[in-house]
Parts: structure tokens; C-alpha cells; sequence
């Protein structure tokens, strides 16, 4: 199991926390003026590394905040907090 | 039960690899393996080489659960998955080689109005598509495999649950020696311990891939990376829909044979059958977060145990022998991605997720098809990267979610 660097409660469980993804997924500024393509990458493409991954967990079981991490997903290590 | 046959000596060269092949195929578990096959038995293209970063089919393939059936709802997976299975219904003989595929059903089972809703509808389903599916109250559950636990106290009950028959599971790793012995017997070159490194594009069009064994010039290069597809897309710019996430798996001890099918449940988490051995096969959803590590968290298998036994209360005192983890690609719709790539002679089959080594030979046999004529078989053009873009996504969160 994970232990994962809450920012507010410290380390804990993975099974405290709902995870959410890549990290800095910005909604488009102007949705209507995407073409199709463009629209395909917001909805559906997400970076998949091998190696360092900005992420993010809400802490749903402890102060249900939301935060960011950099995990190393080749070695499960966390890179910074 | 059967007999295994003795464990086999080697049963495929391991030449040096040449300079430059007609076809790269990059993976050497089922499916590149499959591929292979399929391109020189069905196509007579056999300039072709498999290359395995590890050993050969030690990737997905060789820890998978071996679940096969084709009863998914929507008319484009029920045309490759049914496809598949009835190349497994001729896959011993058609390879020489025991797979030891057994024909055992599976059972979906339904907790609540909801399940039993949407299962019928798949039902039907099903059968317009010439699919043999059935829906099973309680009580021919039971009839069906007599250790369920359906009796209405229990928190996720059993209301009922489809059943398809010619379902099963096979033996694995015999799969991929079956596939890798009688490729090689055509001619096909399968390279171990040669990762791709790097893949040549100029001018829009693939050349060649870098590898542990220097470069390899390449007329075609197929992917069939599983978890590691988007690493490899990436070599060529080619940017996948996909997530890796770890999914875990565990047997018992060897038991006695009480388990006589394939049960499976969305709503309560857990699959099980026997294995021809005797250990009972479990597995559920896939580890929340991405990871390339071979391993998941415990608390998965502790809540898969959980809810084991409350459909089969008869397992309180197995074991848990062994439990292990591989690196599955999820893409968005729960439907593989099996086609071209916007770069010329780079094609992609990828997205499988937790569920497709059932599609193993029927994917082998359309992908060598798109390789060989450069344009999708029919059963596989839905399965398009511009899928996501076009919108015409194969949805199947209902078939596919924890089911494998
Ligand atoms: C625990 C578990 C249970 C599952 N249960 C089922 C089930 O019951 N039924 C079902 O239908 N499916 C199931 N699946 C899914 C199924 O195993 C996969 O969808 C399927 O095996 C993927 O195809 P493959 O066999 O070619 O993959 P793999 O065997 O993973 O082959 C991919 C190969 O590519 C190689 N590779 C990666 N990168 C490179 C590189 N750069 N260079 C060279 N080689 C590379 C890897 O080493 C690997 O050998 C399960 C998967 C897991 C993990
Ligand atoms: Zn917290």
C-alpha cells in the first residue's frame, strides 16, 4: 500500500485517498473554439510516463482535501510533495 | 481433469537478429505473438521478427486468469471476441499443441435491479449476435455451480445472472509456446532480451526501431506493448488514450475440484474459477493509480477476499498461496485500439486493459490482416485511434469494468 504525503495530515494510507489523475489538467479557456482533435486531447488523452507523474489525491477518509504530488510511477517513489 | 503433457524442452530457436525484416512486431507476449503466427499462416509473410524485452510472454500473458468468453454488449465487441473464441474452439488443432482450453461457462452474476436489467438487455444482445447467452435465476445458478451462496440475507444478493456456455479458460503459457513454436516453425524470429529503445520516423513514415541489439531496419512495425504501449507510442510521437495501472491476481492452495465454471461479479468486486490444477484463480479491478510496478496494494486482495466469501462461503479456510501483479493499458471506453497510427507503416494494438488475453488469437488474426493489407480488417476498423476524436466510442464499462 501506498503511503501517501498528505501536505495537511502528513503520510497515510493509500486507503484514505481517491486518486485523480494527471495533475494540471486546465478546462479548455474556450471550449466552442476547439476543433475536434483538439477537444479528443482535453477529454480523453493523459500523460502515461514511465517515470516522474504530477498527480493528484483527495484525502476523502482524512481532511478531504485536494493536492499535488510528483510520484516516480516506475518505482512508486514519491519526487516531492 | 487432464493430464499435462510433459514440460516441453525448447521449442523455438533464438536466432540472431537479422538487419532489417519485412514486419517488426515489438512485445513477444500473446498477442505480438499471435500476430506472428497469423501473418505467416494466413498472409506468407514470414520476414518477420518478435521482439521481447524479457522472456517471451513473461508480461501479461503469463499472469493473466485466463478468462475467456464473448459475451459483451455492444455488435463491434461481440464480432472480435466471438471471433477469438471460435479460433479457440479450433486452436489445439490448429497449432499442434495442447492449450488445454476448457469449455466451462461463465456466470455474470446480478445484485440488483440495476444488474438484472442491464444483464438481460446484454442477453439479448448477445443473441442477436449469435452469441449463446442466457439469463439464470437464483435457484439455476446454483444448479450451475452448487457452492454460489445464494440466499436472499446476504448484504449484495444473488438475483440472478447470465450464463454463457462455450465460456472457459485455457492454459496460458501453453497459448504462447503453441503460438511461439509454430511461428518460429514458419520462419518468424523471436528475439528475447531486446528492448526497442527507439523508433526511426522520417518523413512521416516508420524505418526502423533501436534496440538492445542495435537498429533494426523495419518495412512495418506493429506494437503490442500492453502496459507499455504508451512508452513505445512515444518513441514515434504517437500519443495513446491509455492509463498503466497495476492489476492483481491470486490462487489457493490446490484443492480438491469444487469450483465446476467461471463465476464473475461487477457489483461485489471478484472473479473466480479452478485452474486445471486445482488452485482457485481470483482477481478483481484493476489498483487505482498509474503505475508501471508489477505489484499492487494489499487492501485490494484483502477486499477481493471479502467478497469472495460472501458468494462462496466454502472458501473461509483456503489459502491464499501466491499473489502477483502486472501493468494493464485502460483506455477511455473500455475497448482496445487495433489499427494504424498517423505514421505511415506504424501500427498500433493496444488498450486491452484487463481483459485481453480472451482476444488473443481473434486479435492475432486481425491485426496481421490491417499489418498485411494496410487498411483494418472489418472486425477490428471500430477499434480506431480516431475513435476519440470522432466520437464513435465502444462503451464497455458494463462488459468489461471488473470483468476480464
Ligand atoms: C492479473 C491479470 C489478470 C488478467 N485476467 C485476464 C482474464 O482473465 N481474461 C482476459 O481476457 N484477460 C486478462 N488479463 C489481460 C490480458 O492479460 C492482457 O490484455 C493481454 O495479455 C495483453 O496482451 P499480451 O499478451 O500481448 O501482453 P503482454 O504479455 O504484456 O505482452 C506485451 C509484451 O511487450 C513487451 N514490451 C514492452 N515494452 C517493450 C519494449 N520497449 N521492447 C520490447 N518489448 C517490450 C513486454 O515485456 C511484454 O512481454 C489480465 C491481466 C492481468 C495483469
Ligand atoms: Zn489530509
Amino acid at each position: 500500500m501506498l503511503l501517501i504525503p498528505c501536505p495537511w495530515c502528513g503520510p497515510r494510507d493509500e486507503a484514505e485517498f481517491r486518486y485523480g489523475g494527471q495533475a494540471h489538467v486546465a478546462y479548455p479557456e474556450d471550449p466552442a473554439a476547439l476543433s475536434d482533435e483538439e477537444w479528443a486531447r482535453y477529454l480523453f488523452f493523459r500523460d502515461n510516463p514511465k517515470g516522474r507523474f504530477a498527480e493528484r489525491w483527495n484525502h476523502t477518509a482524512g481532511c478531504r482535501r485536494w493536492f499535488n504530488v510528483v510520484r516516480d510511477t516506475a518505482t512508486n517513489e514519491w519526487v516531492s510533495a | 481433469m487432464r493430464d499435462f503433457p510433459e514440460h516441453p524442452d525448447w521449442l523455438w530457436s533464438s536466432p540472431q537478429p537479422k538487419r532489417s525484416y519485412d514486419v517488426v512486431i515489438v512485445g513477444g507476449g500473446g498477442h505480438g505473438l499471435a500476430t506472428a503466427y497469423y501473418l505467416a499462416k494466413n498472409h506468407g509473410i514470414t520476414d518477420v521478427a518478435v521482439l521481447e524485452r524479457g522472456w517471451l510472454a513473461g508480461g501479461n500473458m503469463a499472469r493473466n486468469t485466463t478468462i475467456i468468453r464473448s459475451n459483451y454488449l455492444w455488435d463491434e465487441s461481440a464480432g472480435i471476441y466471438e471471433h477469438a473464441l471460435k479460433l479457440w474452439e479450433g486452436l489445439e488443432e490448429d497449432l499442434g499443441y495442447p492449450i488445454l482450453f476448457s469449455r466451462r461457462g461463465v456466470l455474470n452474476l446480478a445484485h440488483s435491479l440495476q444488474d438484472v436489467r442491464e444483464s438481460v438487455r446484454r442477453v439479448h444482445a448477445n443473441r442477436l449476435n449469435g452469441i449463446d447467452a442466457e439469463w439464470l435465476g437464483p435457484e439455476e445458478v446454483k444448479e450451475v455451480c452448487p457452492i454460489v451462496n445464494v440466499s436472499p440475507g446476504v448484504r449484495y444478493p444473488v438475483l440472478g445472472a447470465t450464463y454463457q456456455p462455450r465460456a472457459g479458460i485455457a492454459k496460458h503459457d501453453y497459448v504462447a509456446w503453441g503460438y511461439a513454436r509454430a511461428a518460429a516453425a514458419m520462419g518468424v524470429h523471436l528475439v528475447e532480451n531486446c528492448e526497442v529503445t527507439g523508433i526511426e520516423v522520417t518523413g512521416g513514415r516508420v524505418r526502423a526501431v533501436e534496440t538492445a541489439q542495435g537498429r533494426i531496419a523495419a518495412g512495418t512495425v506493429a506494437l503490442c506493448a500492453a502496459g507499455h504501449s504508451s512508452v513505445v507510442g512515444a518513441m514515434a510521437g504517437v500519443k495513446l488514450p491509455l492509463q498503466s495501472h497495476p492489476l492483481q491476481a491470486l490462487v489457493s492452495e490446490l484443492l480438491e475440484p469444487v469450483h465446476p465454471t467461471v463465476v464473475m461479479s461487477n457489483a461485489v468486486h471478484v472473479y473466480v474459477s479452478q485452474a486445471h490444477k486445482g488452485e482457485l484463480v481470483m482477481g478483481a479491478g484493476i489498483d487505482a493509480y498509474n503505475s508501471y510496478r508489477q505489484r499492487g496494494a494489499f487492501h485490494i486482495i484483502e477486499r477481493q477476499m471479502s467478497a469472495a466469501l460472501e458468494l462462496f462461503p466454502i472458501f473461509a479456510r483456503a489459502h491464499v498461496l501466491r499473489t502477483w501483479g502486472g501493468v494493464v493499458d485502460v483506455s477511455p471506453d473500455a475497448s482496445p485500439i487495433v489499427g494504424p497510427t498517423p505514421v505511415e507503416n506504424l501500427y498500433v494494438n493496444c488498450g486491452w486493459g484487463t481483459g485481453g488475453f480472451k482476444a488473443t488469437p481473434g486479435v492475432g488474426w486481425c491485426y496481421a490482416h490491417t499489418i498485411a493489407h494496410g487498411e483494418p480488417h472489418p472486425l477490428n476498423a471500430p477499434f480506431s485511434l480516431e475513435r476519440f476524436t470522432t466520437g464513435a466510442l465502444v462503451d464497455e464499462h458494463g462488459a468489461a469494468a471488473v470483468a476480464h
